[in-house]
Formats: structure tokens, sequence, C-alpha cells
């Protein structure tokens, strides 16, 4: 499904990716963990579309497209989805009118007739319920005058409505308590099917306790320094980043 | 003789030609004001941009220029705007329209709508009704500086006049579709007076329209009375085209627990003065002066808010935005005067705006003048671009850079809207911009009047 190799990418001249090559196949869910500054969220910025990320080597297929070369809103529309880790507020844009014109646009791309209103209200209430938001939050503003927890349950009632067949949450997890985090995870598990994938970019294992993750990358200094199944969140948790750190570096001393 | 006063002996000519009709026309109360006024006019002459209160507006480009016709309306001229009338779309109000600002005269009656209250033309009123043209009419139009509204008091040929008695509730909003319409380049004046009577409520909404290519000039003044406890909205939508100058200046007196609002959405027009004082006369009275106006081409829209606290516990809340595209130029200056015994004001102003291009320009200046210390009192004025960040996180969801765009200017814009009080004008109102910022804003589609 996504495919990346060799990636590079740079922030203002500076280089922030050094090489990351990750592949993810329908139906799974990697995680992606890794100290601050890592270059975690540039990565999810690269596959988003953000343009102030420059990249300089490598290539991301993304079910044999050319990923890079997509714009951001065809990268939507084809089926992939950015959990922000810091969700925009819009004044004066409702939540209605905001995700009414995503999902026709969804939809228009793959073919269909817009919803009626009906039918999109009814939609928008179903996936409410899934993902346990607040009714009233739909009526307001995007995210304007929202929790942190809010703004994050927001995301995911966002990734319900259009349904991606790849999610990358980007420290969804990060600011929220304990309730806001389940209900975050459930909201996950349940629109997990068998052919769809996540990327769940995570400081802490905590949201681990709740996803279930195939595969456990750690990022480190812009590159993926090691994989492995989900036994090394739980290693990352007892030990923190910092062997990881001195593996790393004991091997360029190597 | 310097270039103002020049201009100003132009209209010298057309007050000569014109002013024996005009007053044939007007009640002895209203002549006897004229003179005086054109005096005045000629000795302040039309504003120039030395003039602190239009610093970044040039009214040359209008008021420069030999208009063929100043426009005295006789009944032919409402036979042939009849044509033009059409059904007012079904929002459920009560609908009057008129031309180039005047009330048609050809039935030469004054409308009656539920409650007691009237609608209908300065000039009818003031032969019926002489007790309250002598009690408002010239009271609330303070002109020390302002020539234009001494030109207005000397020469304005007629105008609406509308009366709402003391405890009427008019649960539907008066719409005035005003019809601008001449086969000539004209020059035309209205006056317009509202009285609202003690414990009445009442919503005006003038939608302006161009209907011929012609150059326009109106200048247009219109006095307010909102009596002690009641509720006046008005709500003035102008479209008009880019070879048309409007300039208005709205008076508006609140007495005692009042609540007032003036609402100016500028969807479209060449050159656009709106002018809007607002005068706390009472303890407890509130007033809001909104406004929105969207701008293209070389378009320049002038707003001047002047609100005065001129009594204790008072609050004024000033809300105006605007999107500026291509080279157009806009200004906005809010005076707040707080006098001396002014205690327990409150007062609050805010002006954004969203900048599409390079060429464009927002000029914003604040103005407060506070003499009381027990104030509360705020300010602040924004230009900006289009918030990239939104653009991104909308485009992340599937929508295109276009459609995100509008959304956003949408958005921006719809602050202002939402603060009307009546749901279906909102509505309306929210339609209007959103065709106005994809551009498919036409003379007929738009605003409430559903030609052909």
């Amino acid at each position: 499904m996504l495919v990346i190799e060799n990636l590079k990418a740079a922030i203002n001249g500076k280089n922030i990716l050094k090489g990351i090559s990750l592949e993810v196949k329908p139906g799974e869910i990697h995680a992606l963990m890794g100290p601050n500054g890592s270059g975690k969220s540039t990565l999810a910025a690269v596959l988003a579309g953000r343009e102030y990320v420059e990249v300089t080597e490598g290539s991301v297929k993304y079910n044999g497209q050319d990923l890079l070369a997509m714009a951001a809103e065809d990268r939507s529309k084809e089926g992939l989805f950015l959990g922000f880790q810091y969700p925009i507020e819009i004044p004066g844009v409702s939540m209605v009118n905001f995700m009414k014109t995503a999902v026709n646009e969804h939809r228009k791309h793959k073919g269909l007739e817009p919803l009626s209103a009906s039918d999109f209200l009814k939609l928008m209430r179903d996936k409410k319920e899934l993902v346990e938001i607040d009714s009233k939050l739909a009526n307001r503003s995007v995210n304007e005058g929202f929790s942190g927890g809010e703004k994050k349950k927001n995301e995911i009632f966002q990734m319900a409505m259009l349904e991606p067949m790849l999610a990358i949450l980007d420290e969804t997890d990060s600011g929220l308590d304990i309730d806001a985090l389940r209900i975050v995870a459930n909201g996950v598990n349940k629109l997990k099917k068998p052919d769809n994938s996540f990327i769940v970019i995570t400081h802490y294992q905590r949201l681990l306790d709740y996803i279930v993750p195939d595969i456990v990358h750690v990022m480190y200094d812009g590159k993926i320094v090691k994989t492995a199944g989900k036994e090394l969140a739980l290693e990352l948790e007892e030990k923190g980043y910092d062997w990881i750190k001195k593996e790393v570096e004991n091997s360029f001393v190597a | 003789m310097s270039v103002s006063t020049e201009i100003a002996e132009r209209y010298l000519s057309i007050y000569t030609e014109n002013i024996e009709k005009i007053s044939g026309n007007s009640s002895d109360y209203i002549n006897s004001f004229r003179k005086e006024a054109f005096e005045k006019f000629r000795e302040l002459g039309v504003p120039t941009k030395k003039n602190e209160a239009y610093k970044y507006t040039n009214l040359n480009i209008f008021f420069d220029h030999d208009y063929k016709n100043y426009f005295i309306p006789v009944t032919s001229d409402f036979v042939r705007a009849e044509e033009f009338r059409c059904d007012v779309a079904n929002l459920d109000t009560h609908g009057i329209v008129l031309l180039n600002g005047f009330y048609p005269t050809i039935n030469g009656k004054l409308r009656q709508l539920p409650g007691g209250i009237i609608v209908g033309s300065l000039n009818e009123a003031a032969a019926k009704y002489p007790g309250l043209i002598r009690e408002h009419y010239g009271k609330y139009a303070d002109s020390a500086t302002d020539g234009l509204i001494h030109l207005n008091t000397a020469m304005a040929p007629d105008g609406m006049f509308m009366y709402v008695p003391e405890g009427a509730v008019l649960s539907k909003p008066v719409q005035i579709v005003n019809l601008v319409y001449s086969e000539e380049d004209i020059f035309n004046q209205h006056r317009n007076l509202i009285i609202v009577e003690k414990n009445a409520e009442a919503s005006v909404m003038v939608c302006d329209h161009t209907l011929s290519p012609n150059k326009f000039l109106t200048n247009a003044v219109t006095e307010v009375f909102v009596g002690e406890n009641s509720h006046f909205d008005l709500i003035r939508v102008q479209n008009e085209h880019n070879n048309a100058g409007k300039i208005t200046h709205t008076f508006i007196h609140q007495e005692k627990d009042s609540v007032a609002s003036s609402n100016n959405i500028t969807l479209h027009g060449g050159l656009v003065r709106n002018s809007t004082y607002h005068y706390l006369g009472g303890q407890g009275a509130e007033t809001m002066s909104y406004g929105l106006f969207l701008t293209d081409k070389w378009q320049h829209v002038d707003n001047y808010v002047s609100v005065d606290h001129a009594f204790p516990n008072c609050s004024s809340n000033q809300l105006f935005k605007g999107v500026l595209d291509d080279m157009s130029t806009g200004s906005f200056n809010g005076r707040i005067l707080v006098r001396q015994d002014s205690q327990g004001t409150l007062a609050y102003q805010r002006n954004n705006n969203i900048i599409l291009t390079d060429d464009a320009k927002m000029d914003s200046k604040p103005q407060l003048e506070i003499y009381a210390d027990d104030v509360k009192c705020s300010h602040g004025a924004t230009v900006g671009q289009i918030d990239e960040d939104a653009l991104f996180y909308m485009r992340a969801r599937g929508i295109n850079t276009r459609e995100a765009r509008l959304m956003l200017m949408f958005g921006f814009a719809h602050e202002v809207i939402q603060n009307l009080k009546i749901e279906a004008l909102r509505e309306r109102l929210d339609n209007l911009v959103m065709q106005r910022l994809r551009g498919e804003l036409s003379r007929c589609a738009s605003c409430v009047v559903k030609c052909g």
C-alpha cells in the first residue's frame, strides 16, 4: 500500500529526514516511535503533502502511484488521512459544512452523487456515535474553542467520516487524559478493517496499550533505527530512548 | 479658489436650477433649512483627504463629474420603474420598492403596515404629520464638519419615511429594494427619517441595486430615532456596479434602555462611503455597528463610525471586516467618544481585513477619546492574508484549494452576518456573500429581486 524508499527531506535547508525506508501492507498497524526531534512529524508532513518540507531524495509509492507528485487534496481523495498533532481552528466554517464539502469531494472523486442533506446528517450521526464525540461539537465552527481532547476526538471523527485506506495519526495521544485516550483508541479499533492500514505516531507507549501494532519502528535523527514487533514498544517504555541513542552512536563509532 | 470649492460651485448651479422645484414639493418646515445648509456647504465644500474623517477617500472621482441630471422624481419615473418591479422572493417580509431612494408617488399614499406602522415618502409624511417631522427632522444629523450632509439638507427632494408607534412590534422585517436606474448619468440625494417610538420593535433591510450602467452618485442622509426601551435594526445591502458612487450618512439617536444595530454589507460598488453615527442618549442604551465589505478591481469602500457615549452605563460594539482583492482599497475609521460623566461605559471595536493580493490596500484607524474613568474599552485591527495552515488542513481533507479559500473567506465574513437576529436574513445574506465570493453575483440572481 505504501512504500517509502530512502526518503530524504529538508526544512529551510536543514536536513531532517536522512533516508527513511518503510513498507506498509494492507491491514497492518505500524507504530512509529522515537524521541522528540527525531523527524516523526516531518515524515507525516511529507506524506500528507505539506509544501514547506522539501523532499531532496527518495520516493514514496502509494498504491503504485507517485505520492509525492500528488496534491494534498488528491492524496486525501485517494484514501490517505492525516490526523493532525495540532488541529487547526477555522472560525466561521461549521463542522457540518466542512465535512459535507469534504465527503462530497471524496464521492465526486469516486464518481458518486453528492449525499442528500438527510443522508449526510444520518452519516454524521452514526459516526458521532461510533467515536463517542459530543453532538454539540458538530454544530460549532471547526475546532474553534475545542479543548485539546475535543480536537483530537474531532480528528478521529473526521477519519470515521472519510473512511481512509491509510491513516497517519500524528501524536494523536499527546495531551489526552485517560478517558479521551480510550475514546481515541476505541475509535481507531472500530474503524480497523481487514484491508485498511494505520501509522500511529506516538512518543509514549501508553496509546499502544489500547491499539496493538503489528510492527514498531523507532526513529532517531531522521532515520528508522530499529524495527520489530509490538514487544519493542514495551522495551522502550521500560528503558526509555537512551539505550537506542547509545546503540546508534556506538554503531557509528564501530 | 481651491479645487474643492471649485467643485462646490458646480453644485451651486444645480442648486439654483432646481431649488424652486424641490421646494415646491416639500413642506415649509423642511424648506426652512435649505438656504442656510447650502451656505454651509459652500463654506465647507466637498470633503477632501485633508479632512481627517475622509483621509483615505478621494471623493472627487465622483463629485467632479458633469451629471446630466439631478434626480427629482416625477410620477412617470415610477411608472417606468414599475417595469423593473419584480416579485420579492419568498422571504417573509413587508416588501417595498424604491426608485433611486424615493418612495413611489404613483398612488400618493402612505402605506400602513400591521401595528399602525407607517411607511411612505417624507414629503407625504410632512404634509400629513407635521408634528412628527418638526419633532425629529434635522435633529440628529450633526453636520458641523461634513459639507455633504449640508448639501443633502439643502437639496434632497424627498426620501423615505417610516414611523413605528409606541408599543408596536413588527414581527417581519421591512424589506426595501432600492432600484438605482436612469438612462443618463445622475446625481441623486434622498433624505430618510425613521422614528421608532417607546417600547417598539422593528427591523429594516435596504438593498441597493443598480439597474443601468450609467454613472451614479448618491448622497443620502438617514436619521433614526430609537425611543426608550425600543429595539431597532438597520441592515443595508449594497450591490451597485463599479461606476456607481454611494455616500451614506446614518445618524442613530438612541434613548434610555434602547437597543439598536446598524449593519452595512457592501457586496459591490465603485466607491462606497458609509458614515454611521451612533448617539447613546440615555442610560442603559446598547448599540452595535457591524460592517462587511468585499472588494475587487478598482473598488474603494470606506466605513466611518462614530459612537458617542453621552450617558453612563451604555455599551457599544463595532465589528467591521473586509476582504480585498485585485487592486481594491478600503478604509475603516472607528471613533469612540466617552464623555466625562459616562461612567460604566463598555465600548468595543474590532476591524479585521484579509488582503488577497499585493496590490490591494487597507487603512484602519481607531480613534478613542475617553474622558470618564470607569470605562471598559478595547480596540483591535488586523490586516492579513488567508491562513495557510487552515488552507492546508482543509486540503488534507480533500477540499481543493479554490473551494477551501472560498470557505475560509466565507467563514471570515460569516462572523459579521451571524450577528443578525433574524435567521431568514442571515441565510439570505450568507448566500449572497457566497455568490459574491464565487463571482456569481449578477444583478438579477442576487438579493431579493428576481427579474425575468
